[in-house]
């Protein structure tokens, strides 16, 4: 500023005032013009890049009377003991690791024992809630994790960037990342990836229960539904009203309305479709003092190449 | 008029002299901290070969160090903001030889805080997917479009008041310093010669910038602690993040400023600009924000703790009595209570005195950062036990690159910028002189008043 002293400045004609302020205005003007195609960029960046927008498998499953399927499950407690009476580790848990080669240590329906308010314990199998006011979904930032037309909720594992921001807002804990390369059998690298299936899993990425919506429209019944040997969990269809546990069909509102059914943390309006009904194992002859389950095992990881341990 | 010009001189030479001379000691520096960033690298090359599993992070704590150090760099850019642009409204003239190194600042924290997000990506490689298949009803994305429109005008807010600075440069050094700095001097101070018309274009354009800067300041840390807010979890579902977190931002940023101010006053000898004065002021606003946070501490846990609804119990016992507690304390005594009496009392209210503070504080609100992400996300929400996390070798190696890149590119901006804002600190000298003030030329809006501070 060798020139920019105030007496330079001062000699020299005033210009006309207001001037510059129309310049300023006018290279605003075009500024705003410049940056009004901002939004439409993405849109543009997908189209030029060609990138598929991910759904689910098919197209959804309908009801008889032509409606979308709404899947929903039902866990009749009375029924679970965390499989204590079989000496195994929970059932459903393992039937679900089997069928995904969900890695070690994910388990996608985890068997929690909580404590009742006289001191014994109940077991909790519990899925993804595939809630239908899916904190998890709200918060991504790319669409990795949606909702589906049937109510579940799912994640394409080919987008999603690993900020782990939908597990920070899972009010159920419900969700696994990948943080190393994940350990995978050789007959998992066969199977074709479906956000529905999850199979084989990818590092650096969220995975969770899928809810088998791709087994319930081939006619079969979710890995963890088949795998539990008390016939504890119900799968179904809310719009059919319509349940089955593979071996009785039912009625899933009169399951639901005559057994006191409840969702959990109701409060949070999260509105799950997963529904449980209460108790501590009793029909199948459970303490609810007995407490303690076999620890989940990974029968497949023994075969997966490279397979490291990691802890929760 | 004999004695302004040797003052003016003096100051030219001083602002001129750390771009001049660079002595053994500036080499080593530099050697050290690209043998820290080196290491940093080596240490995240790690992680992208084999994953976030070199971490200490799980499923059930998924954050820790990187976004504790994310939150505590963008805190710190509102340095630049408070100063120059609060400041700058209020017309606080003492505020002119400060500007200049909080909006360094500020670039330069911004820049390595949205570092640290990528950083804690699990696929750095799909990033762009934030912009091909945005969605506007995510946290990570307000985060996104804030934080980048907050560099934009922070990289503005800096060049602007720079441009007479760097054509007294351009004027100043030919034949001292290499040509591709007299190249940058030339590009950038974009053919001021300071007349009338062009101070009066500059005059609008910073009135302008600091008018939008601070909403956009305020904005930024607000967002930031939405990606907290915005979920479920007990600790963090708050109506007070935002504001609690504006202020520790604000904070920090001055404690931050206050390490920066010593150092570089002590280095480049800027003792005849850089007073007592400055560091009681600065010390002043400290404490004053320090108070805010104590209110917004006592404001939150009370109501919270008050009734110990939800898991409300299980986090206090955690922060006041249990895993955090020597955390938490340090942050509530060390962090907040003794920098206050630190820089009230009188036989401490000195520059080391606020200094101390300032390190002292700048240690607690990374510490603050590290348990609202930590504790918070411990908090079980299933009948589970509570998990734990401890930062791994290379989390920590990765964040002390990251304090090296914010270090060296604080050291590589004052090699080639100029520190002082010569052109306002001699207005202020100017109008403080002469008194009553002559009628500016700049209009008043940015013209230091008469008498300011």
């Amino acid at each position: 500023m060798s020139e920019g002293d105030h007496n330079t400045g001062s000699e020299e004609p005033q210009e006309a005032p207001g001037l510059n302020r129309r310049h300023f205005l006018k290279y605003l003007g075009f500024g705003a013009i410049g940056a009004a195609p901002l939004p439409i960029l993405p849109s543009l960046l997908r189209k030029t890049l060609d990138q598929k927008t991910v759904r689910s498998n098919g197209a959804p499953a309908l009801a008889p009377n032509g409606q979308i399927r709404q899947w929903t499950m039902i866990i009749d407690l009375r029924y679970c003991d965390g499989c204590q009476s079989q000496g195994t580790p929970p059932q459903c848990t393992t039937a679900c690791i089997e069928g995904h080669f969900s890695p070690e240590p994910m388990e996608w329906i985890e068997v929690y024992e909580a404590e009742l308010p006289g001191d014994g314990t109940q077991f909790i199998p519990t899925p993804c809630q595939q809630c239908q006011n899916p904190p998890c979904v709200n918060v991504c930032p790319v669409a990795a994790t949606f909702s589906t037309p049937e109510g579940t909720v799912l994640i394409d594992q080919n987008r999603c960037i690993g900020c782990r921001i939908c597990m920070a807002a899972c009010p159920y804990d419900r969700r696994f990342f990948n943080w190393g390369s994940p350990p995978v059998p050789p007959e998992a690298l066969l199977a074709d990836y479906s956000a529905e299936h999850q199979v084989p899993a990818k590092k650096g990425t969220v995975m969770k229960c899928d809810f088998c919506p791709d087994m319930a429209r081939a006619g079969t019944l979710p890995y963890c539904v088949q795998g539990c040997p008390n016939d504890a969990i119900y799968y179904g269809d809310l719009e059919e009203d319509i349940a089955t546990n593979g071996e009785e069909v039912v009625s899933a509102s009169r399951l639901l309305s005559q057994n006191q059914a409840y969702r959990l943390k109701e409060d949070l309006n999260t509105k799950p479709r997963v529904y449980y009904i209460p108790g501590h194992g009793e029909a199948v002859g459970r303490d609810a003092f007995t407490e303690g389950r076999q620890p989940t095992e990974w029968p497949w990881i023994e075969r997966a190449k490279g397979a490291r341990e990691w802890k929760r | 008029m004999e004695a302004v010009g040797t003052w003016r001189e003096r100051l030219e030479q001083t602002a001129l002299a750390p771009v001049v001379n660079t002595s053994r000691w500036y080499y080593l520096w530099v050697a050290f901290l690209l043998a820290v960033l080196a290491w940093g690298l080596y240490a995240y090359s790690v992680q992208l070969r084999d994953g976030l599993i070199v971490t200490g992070m799980r499923d059930r704590i998924s954050w820790g160090l990187y976004i504790t150090t994310f939150v505590f760099f963008i805190g710190i850019s509102h340095a630049g903001t408070l100063i120059s642009a609060i400041l700058r409204v209020t017309q606080a003239g003492w505020r002119t030889p400060v500007t200049r190194m909080a909006e360094f600042i500020t670039a330069v924290s911004l820049a390595c805080g949205a570092m640290f997000v990528i950083i804690d990506l699990g696929r750095p490689d799909r990033l762009l997917n934030v912009i091909i298949h945005g969605r506007w009803q995510s946290p990570i994305v307000w985060d996104v479009v804030a934080i980048t429109t907050y560099l934009t005008a922070s990289l503005m807010y800096l060049f602007l008041p720079m441009i007479p600075d760097l054509a007294l440069f351009r004027d100043r050094l030919p034949g001292k310093v290499p040509r591709w700095k007299l190249w940058i001097y030339r590009i950038f101070s974009v053919g001021w010669v300071g007349n009338n018309s062009q101070r009066r274009s500059m005059a609008s354009a910073i009135a302008l910038m600091m008018l939008l800067i601070i909403p956009i300041a305020v904005s930024v840390h607000t967002v930031v602690s939405w990606i907290f807010a915005m979920t479920l979890r007990e600790p963090w579902n708050s109506t007070i993040f935002g504001a609690f977190f504006v202020a520790g931002a604000i904070f920090s940023g001055i404690a931050v400023l206050i390490i920066l101010m010593a150092v570089l006053r002590k280095v480049y000898h800027l003792e005849e600009y850089i007073t007592e004065k400055h560091f009681k002021y600065l010390g002043f606003l400290m404490t004053a924000m320090a108070m805010i946070m104590i209110y917004g501490n006592l404001s939150e846990f009370i109501t919270v703790g008050y009734k110990l609804e939800g898991e409300g119990e299980f986090h206090f016992e955690q922060l006041f009595l249990g895993q955090f507690a020597g955390f938490y304390w340090y942050y509530f005594i060390g962090g907040l209570i003794v920098p206050c009496l630190l820089t009230l009392l009188p036989w401490t209210r000195n520059i080391r005195g606020v200094v101390l503070a300032a390190v002292l504080v700048t240690v607690a609100m990374w510490i603050e950062r590290y348990f609202i992400v930590v504790a918070g996300l411990r908090v079980p929400l299933m009948p589970y036990e509570p998990a734990s996390y401890t930062p791994t070798w290379v989390e920590w190696s990765v964040m002390a690159g990251g304090f090296a890149l914010f270090a060296l590119l604080i050291t590589i901006f004052v090699k080639v910028f100029p520190i002082l804002s010569v052109w306002e600190i001699a207005e202020e000298h100017e109008s403080a002189e002469q008194s009553p003030a002559p009628a500016p030329l700049v209009p008043e809006a940015v013209a230091a008043p008469a008498g300011g501070g």
